[in-house]
């Protein structure tokens, strides 16, 4: 690649500062006692250690997968922090008693968490290292019956919850990551939509990671009742360091008869410097189980971050009528590689999923999508609809489509589309012929190009998504 | 139109350029006064596509000696899109494809990226929506093209079309041609003839690239040149592509390599 296309897609992360806090640390490495330990921490009830215990029992029989299309070398599991969480004095009543430290962190990432400053119409839970340090709106939310709080909280306070749901959707053997989480997972958000409600305002998690050895493992669950519906969005960064952080967390949806869920992700994990040194290895299992009929599962993500993204948000459509969305754009540049797209199983009859992924890859990255779409022997009627479309910038990047396509159901229709593009010099010419610069020209290119996956998007996010992209692909020296 | 006395819009002097390390460009001389209307013809390979993608900018060539004064300044040192707001426009031979970015959307940013430069606020929308409709009138094109990605599918009239639509919009100083008529048929031909006779005044200038003299019996030149071995060897009037067309290009050949050895 020129040198020119190459500083096009160079920008510094913004978002690598430390944030210097006392933590509780337990000493590195995992066993049983370990395992003990976190449960004892956060003073669970014996459903959760049982939960806990089988699930590191079952991933010390499980093997790490080798088939996605990335390499890295081998994670030494006994080298990493299980728990760390900033150290609370008292137990916090209200934002007021959050450490101020925390809070001016949240507000640097444009996250205020504080009464006067916080969002309007977005209910954020704003996770640090692992543990949830503040949920804004919960008592407007808890008029309508809207559960949102931290997971931790709700295996205290909605015990019978959370022992139904959790590992409903992504059973604790899952795959090896799925299993470790369900071993030792420290915390992240639950969401409970009670029947006929819609949520009055979006609901958001933010995750940051602080500590540079510890592992990050967040579990979120959300379940939405009959004829509910809810918007959730996350956001995620990590400051720089040069070691490589495991981040495996698990998201599960339950939408029962008539319940929506909208899911979007903008993942701007730190994603390592130009020589691949440092960055999250984002090891992440997400699944909507669309359980009722006529429920709906939309996954929207925008992946920018990460050294290494490995993850399928999937729908698992049992109920009659179903519906799973899949859109998706994953940028990778530098050295970042990623494998991600999606699984939709259809089981119910008169399913229907669509699946738009748009894959962007610069310098010498790696960039693959991976999608199964499989109809089930019961699933008449189902359908299907799938565009995977990819970009390459410059000539040293690499894109891949692995598109497994199974159907056990001869009235099922299954679409398949995809198309592979570049941006290259005498395309930015042309645009500079007609006085436009070579970083409008890559940022309106690359915007066309996603148009279809950001119009999906709440609009909080589209605009963030716009701006985050153009950063990534900016160059800032000029 | 002739006029000894207006602005000097292009002064090229000796110039040298290299493309992978090959000499193509060796010694090229041009002067272009505003109001002018040049033809620059030659076989393949002589030089000619090398020749405007250099006054543009192109990335792949690289200048190794001469000028290129465009209006008094030297715009071998200007960026791409710098010389392009400036006021040097090049049609292409094969304009490039922009899926996902519409036309209009191109367009507006183009216009737009012209007026910064010369310090002016960007325009309102629907002002540039009126403009846009007086200005698809030129290459007779529908509206509908504005609203499909940029040339994406475009058929090769068309596209030429698309490229004249731009230089009506932008209003250059210097619009360069580069065998805008090769690959259109005679009613296509007409219709990119006429619109560049209407945008032609007494301030710009318009270079032709061309194999034929087919196109110079809609653009009338002032000037043509015969371009070989990366120089400007002769020019002549329009008598002179006439003679081109009746003749070939051997015999010119032929006299200038005998002078050479003269």
């Amino acid at each position: 690649m020129s040198a020119s296309v190459q500083s096009l897609v160079s920008q510094p992360y913004k978002y690598g500062f430390t944030t210097d806090i006392e933590a509780d640390v337990i000493p590195r490495g995992l066993s049983e006692d370990v395992v003990r330990l976190i449960s004892a921490k956060k003073n669970e009830p014996e459903f959760m250690l049982e939960f806990r215990l089988k699930a590191y029992r079952k991933w010390l029989t499980m093997a790490e997968p080798v088939w996605p299309n990335v390499s890295y070398p081998p994670i030494d599991y006994q080298n990493i922090i299980y728990y760390s969480a900033p150290k609370v004095k008292e137990k916090k009543g209200s934002l007021d008693e959050v450490d101020p430290t925390l809070l001016e962190t949240f507000e640097k990432l444009g996250i205020p968490l504080s009464e006067q400053k916080r969002l309007a119409n977005v209910a954020v839970d704003a996770i640090f290292d692992s543990v949830s340090v503040a949920t804004t709106f919960k008592e407007k939310l808890a008029e309508v019956g809207v559960i949102f709080c931290s997971i931790s909280e709700a295996i205290h306070e909605h015990p019978d919850l959370v022992e139904k749901y959790l590992g409903s959707v992504v059973p604790i053997g899952d795959n090896y990551f799925a299993a470790l989480n369900s071993a030792v997972f420290s915390d992240g958000s639950f969401v409970y939509i009670p029947k006929d409600t819609v949520c009055p305002m979006d609901l958001s998690t933010y995750f940051r990671i602080n500590n540079g050895d510890s592992g990050q493992f967040e579990r979120t669950l959300i379940v939405a009742e009959s004829s509910s519906s809810v918007t959730y969005l996350e956001g995620c960064t990590a400051p720089m360091y040069d070691s490589n952080q495991l981040h495996a967390a698990i998201v599960e949806l339950v939408a029962l008869d008539d319940a929506t869920i909208n899911y979007s992700t903008v993942q701007n994990w730190y994603a390592g410097d130009e020589n691949g040194k440092g960055g999250i290895y984002n090891f992440v299992t997400k699944r909507g189980l669309c359980a009722g009929k006529r429920s709906k599962i939309s996954w929207t993500q925008v992946e920018t971050g990460s050294a290494i993204t490995w993850k399928y948000p999937s729908c698992v459509l049992v109920g009659e009528g179903s519906v799973g969305e899949f859109y998706s754009v994953a940028l990778t540049n530098n050295l970042q590689q990623a494998d991600t797209g999606t699984k939709m199983v259809h089981v119910g009859k008169n399913t229907k999923s669509t699946i738009v992924s748009k894959g962007i890859s610069a310098a010498k990255s790696k960039n693959s999508y991976r999608g199964l779409v499989k109809i089930g022997p019961k699933a008449d009627g189902a359908r299907n609809y799938s565009q995977c479309d990819s970009m390459l910038i410059g000539d040293t990047s690499s894109a891949n489509t692995f598109p497994y396509i199974q159907v056990q159901n001869s009235t099922a229709q299954v679409e398949h589309e995809a198309s592979t593009s570049k941006i290259g010099e005498d395309q930015l010419f042309y645009f500079a012929q007609r006085g436009i610069s070579p970083e409008d020209a890559v940022s309106m290119i690359i915007s066309g190009f996603c148009r279809d996956v950001f119009n999906k998007l709440p609009m909080e996010f589209a605009a963030e998504a716009d701006k985050l992209l153009a950063l990534k692909l900016e160059n800032s020296v000029g | 139109m002739i006029n000894e006395h207006s602005e000097i819009i292009l002064s090229v002097k000796n110039l040298h350029a290299n493309v992978d390390g090959t000499e193509i460009l060796k010694g090229l001389n041009l002067e272009v006064r505003a109001g002018e209307i040049h033809a620059i013809m030659g076989l393949n390979g002589s030089g000619k596509s090398t020749f405007s993608k250099v006054l543009a900018g192109h990335p792949d060539y690289e200048v190794t000696a001469g000028d290129v004064v465009f209006k008094s300044e030297n715009i071998l040192n200007l960026e791409p899109h710098e010389r392009a707001t400036a006021g040097v426009f090049l049609a292409f031979q094969y304009p490039l494809e922009i899926p996902g970015v519409s036309n209009r959307d191109f367009l507006r940013v183009a216009y737009n990226a012209h007026r910064k430069a010369r310090g002016e606020e960007e325009i309102d929308v629907f002002d540039f929506d009126d403009l846009l409709d007086e200005r698809l009138s030129v290459v007779k094109m529908d509206a509908s093209f504005l609203d499909r990605s940029v040339n994406e599918g475009f058929s090769g009239g068309e596209k030429k079309r698309n490229e004249i639509l731009q230089m009506a919009l932008l209003e250059p100083a210097l619009a360069i041609l580069d065998e805008t008529d090769s690959g259109l048929d005679i009613d296509a031909l007409k219709i990119v003839a006429n619109g560049v006779n209407q945008l032609i005044t007494p301030d710009n200038a318009v270079v032709l690239i061309t194999h034929y003299q087919r196109l110079l019996d809609y653009i009338v030149p002032d000037y043509v040149h015969v371009m070989a071995e990366g120089r400007i060897i002769t020019t002549g009037g329009k008598e002179l592509a006439l003679e081109l067309e009746s003749r070939g290009y051997e015999w010119i050949l032929a006299e200038h390599r005998a002078e050479a050895v003269a």
